[in-house]
């Protein structure tokens, strides 16, 4: 079947099989290899990508159901060369080891800053729920996002 | 000209970040060669049978598919996986199995098609007539008369006896105010990297070269146990360790999938992928820990230990991989922590059961010795009603003894035990605590304070302390390239530890150039000189000091020219703002480039020096290196629930100097996260027929964000005397105290209700129960 | 990791759906957010030869408020269902259970039709459902017909969707002002569902006496249910601890409670109780308020 969809503001189409999960069409399609796969039970979160702007788990989600929607990478974020806030905090505040979660992580962190622009603690372990990391203890991605609602608030003037 | 600063002992920023945060890094599923081929391999679903017969004609045929094999294509074609620690009983390891299964996930049979959906609908096609045997998964009914056999030619399920014998234990224990005798449990763990196993192999035909893409922390031993196992020459054979997205001693191995798609590359002449998923990853990748001990302390009434006697029954599960049997042996050596215990003895009896083999995960047999000594010092406390402080205090090594030979014959290089523990007390503010623990109680409020004073064994270390082809040295080599600009490759590799950066930091500060003016190497075997890898904490104290040797060689070389420029002897010359200067007097000084032209000879080579600015090095340790610290968790129950809340978690951690702190705080974070999951969540289940319960992350309860605590962090500084840089190492340390601290926390808080010890991991439900049945006794 | 081939349909109208599900009969399978049909279909447990999608029929996507009912399309998701500022208003425990579910990404994925007619034991929304007595609509070739949230979860992981019926929706009673709410969960540790939640509505009389109360319980047993025992233990009585306590240990009255590795069958009741009383107790300080 052909699917046409929008990855990281391109607009894409491709011939492909039903049962192509999104992750799948990403990694192996569109030749995105940013976004990981961690487990098959729609749990670790290493494949959250943006689909019309909300975190999304792509190995739950068919690439045919994408059709017609909005995808954004970890390629997507960094815009004219420079990177996103949230690539920024997790650079500074040492928010990554190993760095196989950090793609999904970081996208799930978008996630949160797009509807609150001061999360607490609290609220930010709460909203990354949904990925795991071994390596960190999750206190330095904790300060990365708080490190990029600083900067986004600072930006936007609040 | 801008002055370049100092960067050992600053925060920097990681050098491998950008790659990493911009989705661009390379791991081993990123690979992409032309005609890439996929494997799946089909896996046991029983714990123990024998196969009676496998038809693969149905997958041989289906859409895409490339080639099947079972265990009887691969019969005599091919070695085993080696076990290179020493064994009474080693059995053949085969790559698929033969003739029957011994574990839950034995690899059955592996299929190899165009893409990985069309493998797995041909692996769907696959029947094996499977004859179930009677399995046993509990390590002490393995020992039984009448338990099923796992390999038939040894008679019983016996791996090796280990003894350490003393009987000056046995005389603590006949004269001793009291002996303590308890059993506890540190149950079977999965390391759980995030990114799971991934081999890509591509053979090349007409050169009869092998290049492999692994995701390993060891990647030069593994080329040679992969060398000898497909029977190559070494030097045709070449390991890659992409981006590894976490090991935690679960890629310190050499694993069946890699054999077998080297194997079916060079049998099919093209690239052949193989990439575990997770379910694979908690079946067939090692796991950790699994051990039984039994001890019995000899006390006096103040609290002075007088020996520790302990008998370990160690589940190995089915097979032995790369150094299943070698793990317990640092539990029995470092079980008397920190502690001037006289006397020690102890038995091992490893076994095999219907389960995964163990093997390292962080902390490899350091976090059970730690438990042991930490739960053995509470149990003192609880037992004499001391407070756990001071029974610590009563038997900490001192500070003056150091270095100090143990009674298990390690040598402690340095430490400062009280010292730790007095800044975490500080932290916590100790009677305050235990004053609104009191209070607490009043109100029917259960609040535990746990204190665990570790120390650990690091910076592994020297060869005669690992078994044969896993030495302990580290090699490295420094290249200042013709620009000044300097190039490290080395021997380690790190796979999240970020020494890309430590040792940019050391290259930067020892040349007297920029951060960004080095780069650091690791992980290929083709451009890496031979090198050992990145496990037990050893990639800075070791790595780091064969760093140290390779600079030293490359600024005696340098200083030698710039003598002869400068007119200067070379002792009086020093590396800073990329010049060469006077230590006396900055201002006298060349321009580094300038003694680089020199050496490579571009304008007036130096007569009788060799051109070039390289040199290579190889640290062998004269010692271990022991970390320690103290953390201290507090924490609430909920009776209702026996939900356990964290209030409070500070960790003082001595790694000796510090290069990196931003670093050295990630990996004490990390390492009391994975040690926290010990104590309450973590727990490996088989059921008693050996089926694996925990088969996927819906089951096996790894933890997230809103599981842990916020942790306070603290350090005090003891150098180690063994390398240059005066470090000890710190992969593991947060790992290593966290379990005890909380297990004694928990303990601590249902004291009062009469509860003595419950074995982790400290579900809710154990401890409601425990509550339970305490009020209702 | 790999599903097995099948055909994708996108249906376009609910007319269309059902027209689907009439050609492919037992070999299709409708697709929402496919949060539990794809980690099925990843591990080979379900194989349909066709999927149809129904998440771009505009209707069930909808949440609306008519006939003084607060209509829920079935392929609303959680996320929508949890920030839907008509549902935070006027039915507050349903925003409630949907900010419960799984993560934020399972939530912005997976719906509530999905979650109810897969039926899993620990899912959150059937406890919620149950209590506010929703009004669950089944279309079929030629018509719908309504089934009141009592009569639909039948057992573990079956409904009282008939083979050819599709849910298009969910519809509500608000809650009145003066009734109390909340949804308390005791999440698994490692999968996040529900090892056990209770939804629990709570209206008091004038004289501050419990008038009338509803209590769902999730986890529990083979499938969510009433907890009428409670409710019946509840009616006229004063609203204080020792009456909520002695209410709530009848949770698990005559449930045959499920167990697993993290929590017994055993456990599993008391924590129903816990949780009970937990639940009732905010409601009732809610109601208060």
């Amino acid at each position: 079947m052909r699917v046409n969809l929008t990855v990281n503001g391109q607009p894409r189409s491709d011939e492909i099989e039903p049962r192509l999960l999104l992750v799948h069409y990403l990694r192996d399609v569109a030749g995105l290899t940013g976004t990981h796969v961690g487990c098959e039970s729609t749990l670790c979160g290493a494949c959250t990508v943006l689909l019309d702007g909300k975190a999304v788990k792509s190995c739950t989600v068919l690439a045919a159901q994408a059709g017609g929607a909005s995808v954004t990478t970890v390629e997507g974020l960094a815009k004219d060369g420079k990177f996103h806030p949230i690539q920024d905090g997790f650079w500074e505040e040492h928010g990554l080891q190993c760095g196989y979660c950090t793609p999904g992580m970081m996208m799930a962190a978008v996630d949160l800053l797009s509807r609150t622009t001061n999360p607490s603690e609290d609220e930010i372990r709460h909203a990354l729920e949904g990925n795991l990391c071994r390596c960190t203890g999750y206190q330095h991605i904790i300060k990365a996002v708080q490190y990029a609602a600083e900067k986004m608030r600072a930006a936007a003037g609040r | 000209m801008a002055v370049v600063p100092k960067f050992v002992g600053e925060r920097i920023k990681r050098r491998e970040d950008p790659r990493l945060i911009s989705g661009t890094a390379t791991y081993v599923d990123d690979v992409r060669l032309p005609d890439t081929l996929a494997a799946v391999v089909l896996r046991s679903p029983y714990p123990h049978a024998r196969i009676n017969s496998i038809d693969v004609a149905a997958a041989r045929s289906a859409p895409g598919v490339v080639a099947v094999l079972t265990g009887g294509d691969l019969k005599d074609k091919v070695g085993g996986i080696p076990c290179v620690a020493p064994a009474e009983h080693i059995p053949f390891h085969p790559l698929l199995a033969q003739g029957k299964v011994r574990f839950v996930g034995e690899s059955v049979a592996i299929v190899v098609a165009s893409d990985a959906y069309k493998a797995q609908d041909a692996a769907d096609l696959i029947d094996v007539d499977y004859n179930p045997l009677d399995a046993v998964s509990d390590p002490e009914k393995a020992l039984e008369d009448g338990a099923p056999v796992l390999h038939e030619e040894f008679g019983n399920n016996l791996v090796t006896r280990a003894l350490v014998p003393n009987p000056a234990v046995d005389e603590a224990i006949a004269k001793a105010d009291k002996v303590i005798k308890f059993r506890i449990v540190n149950q079977r763990l999965a390391p759980v990297p995030m990114e799971p196993r991934g081999v890509l192999a591509n053979w090349h035909q007409a050169s009869g070269h092998l290049t492999i893409w692994t995701s390993t922390q060891i990647p030069h031993l593994l080329r040679s146990g992969l060398a000898a196992v497909l029977g190559l020459p070494e030097n045709r054979v070449r390991v890659i360790a992409p981006e590894v997205g976490g090991g935690f001693g679960a890629k310190l191995n050499f694993y069946r999938e890699e054999a077998l798609v080297a194997y079916l590359s060079r049998m099919l002449g093209r690239p052949v992928k193989w990439i575990e998923r997770r379910r694979e990853n908690l079946a067939a990748t090692t796991h950790g820990r699994d051990q039984i001990t039994y001890l019995e302390v000899p006390v006096k009434k103040d609290g002075t230990v007088l020996g520790i006697k302990a008998k370990f029954i160690c589940d190995m599960g089915a097979y032995l991989q790369l150094l299943t049997p070698a793990i317990p042996g640092f539990s029995g050596l470092m079980m008397t922590g920190c502690y001037k215990i006289p006397a020690m003895s102890f038995e091992q009896v490893m076994v095999f059961t219907n389960k995964m083999a163990t093997d390292a995960y962080r902390g490899a047999g350091r976090p059970e010795a730690a438990y042991i000594a930490e739960r053995t010092m509470d149990m003192v406390a609880g037992e004499l009603g001391l407070d756990p402080v001071e029974v610590r205090r009563r038997n900490f090594i001192p500070k003056e003894a150091f270095p100090y030979a143990t009674c298990a014959g390690l040598v402690y290089d340095s430490g400062d035990y009280n010292a730790a523990l007095n800044k975490a007390l500080e932290i916590v503010d100790y009677p305050k605590m235990r004053a609104e623990q009191a209070d607490a109680l009043k109100h029917g409020r259960y609040v535990g304070i746990g204190i665990a004073s570790y120390v650990e064994i690091c910076g592994l270390g020297p060869s005669v302390m690992l078994p044969p082809k896993v030495p302990g040295w580290e090699s490295a080599t420094v290249r200042m390239e013709p620009d000044s600009r300097v190039t490290v490759l080395t021997g380690i590799s790190p796979h999240g530890q970020g020494q890309e950066t430590t040792f940019a930091q050391m290259a930067a500060d020892a040349f007297g150039i920029d951060i960004d003016d080095v780069a650091v190497v690791h992980g290929d075997t083709a451009i890496v000189q031979y090198g050992v890898g990145t496990f037990g904490s050893r990639g800075l104290s070791v790595g780091g000091a064969a760093l140290m040797m390779s600079v030293g060689k490359v600024q005696d070389k340098l200083k030698k020219i710039a003598s002869t420029m400068m007119e200067a002897p070379p002792d009086q010359l020093t590396f800073a703002n990329r010049t060469v200067a006077l230590k006396s007097d900055a201002a006298k000084s060349i321009p580094l480039q300038a003694v680089v032209d020199a050496a490579y000879g571009w304008k007036m080579p130096i007569p009788g020096m060799e051109p070039g600015l390289d040199a290579t090095s190889v640290f062998e340790p004269a010692g271990c290196t022991f970390p320690f610290g103290t953390h201290i968790s507090v924490v609430e129950i909920d009776p209702d629930t026996g939900v356990v809340k964290f209030l409070r978690y500070i960790a003082v951690d001595d790694c000796g100097n510090i290069i990196s702190p931003l670093l050295v705080a990630g990996q004490v974070h990390g390492g009391i996260a994975q040690g926290i999951a010990q104590a309450l969540y973590e727990e490996v289940v088989y059921d008693e027929n050996g089926q694996l319960v925990t088969a996927t992350l819906m089951d096996y309860a790894a933890p997230r964000a809103q599981m842990l605590p916020r942790y306070e962090l603290a350090h005090t500084v003891t150098p180690s005397p063994l390398n240059p840089m005066g470090v000890k190492g710190v992969g593991e340390a947060g790992t290593i105290g966290s379990t005890p601290c909380v297990v004694n926390a928990v303990m601590d808080a249902l004291k009062p209700l009469g509860i003595r010890h419950i074995d982790m991991p400290l579900r809710p439900e154990k401890l409601w129960r425990a509550i339970k049945d305490a009020k209702k006794a | 990791m790999f599903p097995g081939q099948f055909e994708y349909h996108r249906a376009a109208s609910i007319k269309d759906a059902l027209d689907l599900l009439k050609r492919y009969g037992d070999d299709a399978k409708l697709l929402s957010g496919g949060h539990s049909l794809i980690p099925m279909m990843k591990l080979r447990l379900a194989q349909p030869a066709h999927l149809i999608d129904v998440t771009k029929i505009a209707e069930m996507r909808a949440i609306s408020e008519s006939g003084g009912k607060i209509v829920i399309g079935a392929a609303a998701s959680h996320d929508a269902v949890a920030n839907s500022s008509l549902v935070r208003d006027k039915l507050g425990l349903l925003a409630e259970a949907a900010a419960a579910i799984g993560d934020v990404q399972v939530r912005n994925r997976g719906t509530i039709g999905g979650s109810l007619t897969h039926a899993d034991p620990a899912a959150d929304y059937p406890a919620a459902v149950l209590a506010l007595e929703g009004e669950i609509k089944l279309e079929r070739d030629g018509g719908a017909r309504t089934i009141k949230a009592a009569d639909f979860f039948l057992d573990l992981m079956t409904t009282a969707v008939q083979p050819g019926e599709l849910l298009s929706q969910i519809a509500f009673a608000p809650i009145p002002t003066g009734t109390g709410y909340s949804y308390q969960k005791y999440p698994h540790p490692a999968s996040g569902f529900a090892m056990v939640g209770v939804a629990a509505l709570v209206s008091l009389d004038r004289s501050g006496k419990i008038a009338s109360s509803r209590v769902g319980v999730t986890g529990l047993g083979a499938k969510a249910f009433r907890a009428s025992a409670v409710e019946a233990a509840l009616a006229g009585k004063a609203a204080d601890a020792a009456t909520i306590a002695a209410a709530a240990a009848r949770t698990a009255d005559g449930i045959d409670a499920l167990g697993d590795i993290h929590a017994s069958s055993e456990y599993r009741a008391e924590l129903a109780r816990v949780y009970a009383r937990r639940t009732i107790q905010a409601a009732v300080a809610r109601a208060k308020a």
